[in-house]
């Protein structure tokens, strides 16, 4: 599956989309990029008057560059129908180091940890234009291609 | 490997993932992991994980399917011993 492809299985859109592109993709980890545009909604209220980026949000993109666009490849590289994917954050564990302002570019790498019986667990690190350590954690998530009732 | 051996290691395993509303002594062959014990999915496959390294076995997606209750391991792991 090419990179163009996992974007498009992507279950996002404007506003809550943060992904923007990926360098690399295979079985054993992503790396991808996103700019914060300073229009985004939140700046407004995070926080008065001095927008900086949430970390939840920092964790969200992790999560969705490092943990969402590896399990659609992962998915894809077992052949399995990507139609219905289906995915669910388990857990995260993230330290973060410096603050990421508006217009800022940040840079996503993860690694996987393992993926099994749907669980994918990923080493993921976020680095800003200057190449300094933003944050850097573990996320999991259940991966599905079919509905459960 | 003798039978409350057994057991033992494996209540070892299934404590880590424990909520802290479940305490360990409400642990018993017939506790039904997600329903009774309020383990998550995501954490059962943690603790599929960790018995796969402590009885060095191997398990399939089948066996994670069946595996309800404290039991269903318990026989999962001696098949899985015996077949090695």
């Amino acid at each position: 599956m090419d990179q163009k492809e996992i974007l498009s299985h992507l279950p996002y859109t404007k506003p809550f989309l943060f992904v923007d592109g990926l360098r690399h993709v295979d079985d054993e980890g992503v790396k991808g990029h996103f700019t914060f545009s300073k229009e985004l909604d939140f700046y407004k209220g995070h926080f008065k008057g001095k927008p900086t980026t949430p970390g939840v949000i920092l964790i969200e993109c992790c999560a969705q560059i490092g943990l969402v666009c590896l399990g659609i490849y992962l998915l894809g590289s077992e052949n399995h129908a990507i139609s219905d994917f289906q995915i669910g954050m388990s857990s995260s564990e993230m330290e973060f180091l410096v603050p990421v302002y508006p217009n800022e570019k940040v840079v996503v790498s993860s690694r996987k940890v393992y993926f099994r019986f749907h669980k994918l667990k990923c080493r993921v690190q976020m680095h800003n234009s200057k190449g300094e350590l933003v944050c850097r954690g573990t996320i999991s998530g259940m991966l599905n291609t079919k509905i459960h009732g | 490997m003798d039978p409350k051996e057994k057991y033992r290691k494996l209540k070892d395993i299934v404590a880590i993932y424990l909520p802290e509303d479940v305490s360990i002594d409400g642990i018993t062959p017939k506790s039904h992991f997600i329903n009774e014990l309020n383990i998550n999915s995501a954490n059962l496959v943690d603790i599929v994980l960790d018995v796969e390294d402590a009885f060095d076995i191997m398990l399939e997606n089948e066996d994670m399917d069946r595996m309800q209750t404290v039991q269903d391991a318990l026989d999962i792991i001696d098949v899985k011993i015996g077949a090695k």
